[in-house]
Order: C-alpha cells, then structure tokens, then sequence
C-alpha cells in the first residue's frame, strides 16, 4: 500500500496524486475496484485532451458492468498509461500504484472538495453498507 | 446480504478465504475470491473448486416414480441406466420452461437436481404433478452439499482422493458411490464450466472436511476456489443456458435451443401438445454473437438487424478464455444463421453499437485429451 497523504480522492472514487510541477496522477480507489471487480478495459481520453473537474472523462468496464471516470480536476491530459490499456488487471492489483490511469497538467489549485484519504475512507465505508 | 438470505454449510469456509459473498438466489454465496479472471483461467488451465450448495436436491421414488418423471420432464427417463444422469427440462402446459434439471438414477430411484431459485416453485409444481402417480418426493436439499471439481486437473485430484475404484471409468454424465477422502460421496461427472470434472454431492455434515481435503490435494495441481462470477463466464464460453436469464417461464426449449432434450417419441407428457404446435416454426431462434474485446454485451441489451430490432441479448460477459465479448439471447429465426452480421446496442450512442457475427454455439470447446 503507497503512502497516501498526498492522495486526494472525489466521491466518485477517483484519485489524484500532485507530482510536483502542476502535474498529478489521476486513478480510481482500492474501494472503487473491489467493487468493480476484474477489470476488462478503459476507455481513456488521448493526450493533449482538455478535462474539467466532476465531468465525464472515460469509462472503465468490469465483468459486472461499466461505469464513468469523472475527473477530480480540471487540466490537460499529458499521458495515458499505456501499462492498464495493454494490461488492465493492473486496476485490480495495485490502483492507487502501477495502476494510474492518466497523467495531467492540472489548471490552478485542486477543488476544495475533495477527500483526504481517512476522510475518503470513512465516505467509502458508509457508502458500501 | 438480506436476512432471508440462507447459508450453505460452508459459509463460514467461504468468508474466511475471502469470498466475496453476495445474495443469489436467497443464499449468500461467493462471487469470487479475489479474481473471477484467475479463478475463470484456473478452471480452464488447472481446477477449480467451486461450492454449488444451493442447488437443490429432490429424491423420486416409488412403483410409479418412472411414469411421474415421463410426465414431468420433456426428456426420455425410460432410457436411462442406472448409473447414468440426464439433462432436461420440466414444461409448464403452454411450453414454457419451469425449470431446466439434471435427473440422476439409482439402483433404487431418482433424484432430480434443480436451480435454487426454482426449487420452491419447483417443488410445488412436482407436488401437483405427482397426482395420481404411485411416486413420493423427498426434499433432501437442507442435508446435501454439491462441490463442483472442474479443470483439467480434476480427475487427478478427485483420482487422488478416492478410495473404491478408478473414477476416470465413470463417463460423462455417469455417476456412482464412493468414496472421497474417506467421506461417502455421489461421484458424477459432469458440470457447467465446459471443462472435464466431477459433482460431488455429499452430506452436508461433511461439506467442510470435504472441501479442506480438496483443495489440499489439490493446491500442489493448482486447484483454487472459484465462485459464482467465475462459474457463469465460464458456463457462458461453454454455451450453457442459464435459468431466469436465457430460459425461463415464458420460454420454450425448442427456441432455446434445447429441442434435444425434448422427445415427443416417448408419448405425451406435460407440454408436448404446445411443444408440437410450436416445433414446425418456433417464434424465436436462441444464438451466439462473439464482438471484440471491447465490447461487452449485457443481459437486455437489443439486437438490431440494419435499423430494426430483432432480438435480445439474455446473457453477456467478457470471454476469458476466447478473448471476447459474447452474448447469448434471441432473434428472429431469420437472422440466426451464423455468419449473419447483427448490431448490439451496447450503449446510448450509436457509434459505440457492437457490429457482430452470429456464431455457433458453444463459443468455447476444451481440446480433445
């Protein structure tokens, strides 16, 4: 399990990890693809695409069912990772790791409303009951 | 989990390996146990040990047990031996399916083996129909624990642990007695993943001995836990239809498929008339359509010929094993040639429709041994 202090997660059940220079990492949550279960593709935005925080950006299909990824910020898509394209069960195995989705050049500070990990934690948990 | 929810004997068992457990079919039962991709790709390559405890069980017997059962299902039971088991259907009047059922027989009778969601309306339907038939029905579905061993491998490890004889001498869809790790057992070779293996239905005091020695035996084969998510991609690559998806009240066999299994020669039993009246032009064709790996079909999902709607998809999940997309469902008979390329709406949006070939069923078959 990484360090997740500077994980900060959406409602939704992505993540977003500052990088350092306005960049971020952007994935879904432990919680999200245990309920998601085997992941069996994304369908992620190519690079140099535009997305904006709390809207639409691709989609991640499980044996269960498919769902959206909304985004957690707004910014410009600077790399997809071509590891979970080639290899999607990554999602599963380390989702908050190797199994980032998408790379960002994030536009001005992160939306305030987002969870740090405990609060997210807690979020999550009532969610699922 | 619901309160209604019954376990099976192995609860306990299941949640200590880390099953997923979810409500079906008023039972909590695993879905997975980590990954239904692993658990689906064991199945196939190595064995899988899969807990079916919420089938049920209902033993016939009785003078008349035969003549009840000929009357019942659509499938000729004078044909079988002792020794051997059958799949079938039980039809409603009007054809349509109460439930789909393997029938086992005995030295001393039958015992017929049904869904777990059917099994009260099953057991209501065969109490009715039993009227009139010298034939008494046991429930025995509370004290019998069914653990499925399928994968290549099965044979080796049930082989392993069987004492009594050599169970690679029973044949598919032959069962006998025995014995497995030292526990009495129903030895049956079948199952519903497409792979070679056994059934094992013991009594339900045994279900956890049973189960440790499985998977000890195993575990140097590769044998692993499987659950019901496993299971039905699994059933899905190997054609297998699935009761209250593909088949069901308002379904007959003959759409379904499944006119194999219904035999007017034997003389009329429940059904036959409406089964005669629809054999010459069934409404429906039941077919296989295989899209990319990107394109998953889910049940109710339309399928469309040009701009017309001519069909349903009834199953739909990701292959494995085959590496693709794969549906089940109905179309007009006039689209189910295979070959023929049909549309599946997948999504709102028409450009994301799957454009796919009808194909023969099963998508999946095991290489020869």
């Amino acid at each position: 399990m990484p360090d997740l202090t500077a994980y900060r997660y959406t409602k939704t059940h992505e993540w977003v990890k500052p990088e350092g220079s306005g960049e971020a990492l952007v994935g879904i949550s432990d919680h999200a693809q245990s309920q998601l279960g085997d992941v069996i593709f994304l369908e992620l935005p190519k690079e140099g695409t535009a997305i904006t925080a709390g809207a639409r950006f691709g989609s991640v299909e499980s044996v269960k069912a498919a769902s959206d990824l909304y985004a957690p910020v707004s910014g410009e898509v600077l790399a997809v990772n071509g590891d979970v394209s080639a290899s999607p069960e990554l999602v599963n195995q380390d989702p908050q790791g190797r199994g980032w989705l998408i790379r960002v050049r994030v536009e001005g500070d992160l939306p305030n409303d987002l969870l740090d990990a405990a609060a997210y934690d807690s979020f999550a948990q009532a969610d699922s009951h | 989990m619901s309160e209604a929810d019954q376990k099976v004997p192995l609860d306990a068992v299941h949640r200590r390996s880390g099953g997923q457990m979810v409500p079906f079919a008023g039972y909590s039962m695993p879905l997975h146990y980590g990954s239904i991709r692993g658990e689906h790709q064991a199945v196939r390559e190595r064995a899988g040990l899969f807990d079916v405890s919420h089938m049920g069980e209902v033993n016939v017997r009785g003078a008349g047990a035969l003549d009840f059962l000929q009357q019942l299902v659509t499938n000729d039971v004078s044909k079988l031996a002792p020794g051997r088991a059958l799949y079938t259907v039980m039809c409603h009047p009007d054809g349509g399916i109460v439930d789909d059922l393997l029938v086992y027989r005995d030295e001393d009778g039958y015992m017929c083996v049904v869904n777990a969601a059917r099994h009260d309306v099953d057991l209501d339907w065969m109490e009715q129909c039993r009227a009139g038939h010298d034939a008494n029905l046991e429930d025995v579905s509370a004290g019998t624990v069914l653990l499925a061993v399928q994968g290549p491998r099965a044979m080796g490890i049930v082989q392993e642990l069987s004492s009594g004889g050599d169970v690679s001498a029973i044949r598919y869809y032959h069962h006998r007695p025995g014995e497995v790790a030292g526990l009495p057992v129903r030895i049956s070779r079948t199952g519903y993943t497409g792979e070679d293996g056994f059934e094992l239905y013991a009594d339900a005091g045994d279900a956890e001995r049973l189960w440790t020695a499985l998977l000890e035996a195993g575990s140097s084969a590769g044998l692993i836990p499987a659950g019901l998510g496993a299971r039905d991609t699994l059933r899905l690559e190997a054609g297998f239809r699935l009761y209250g998806q593909d088949i069901g009240e308002n379904t007959d066999p003959l759409s379904a498929g499944l006119g194999w299994v219904v035999k007017p020669a034997k003389g009329g039993f429940i059904g036959s008339d409406a089964l005669a009246a629809i054999a010459p032009s069934p409404p429906r064709t039941f077919i296989g359509l295989k899209m990319g790996p990107r394109e998953i079909p889910r049940h109710g999902h339309p399928i469309y010929h040009a701009s017309r709607q001519v069909g349903e998809v009834t199953s739909g999940s990701f292959g494995f094993t085959v590496g693709a997309g794969l549906a089940m469902g109905y179309v007009e008979p006039e689209f189910a040639s295979p070959g023929t390329e049909l549309r599946v709406q997948l999504r709102a949006d028409p450009e994301q429709w799957a454009t796919a070939p009808v194909v023969a069923l099963p998508f999946y078959q095991r290489p020869e041994s």
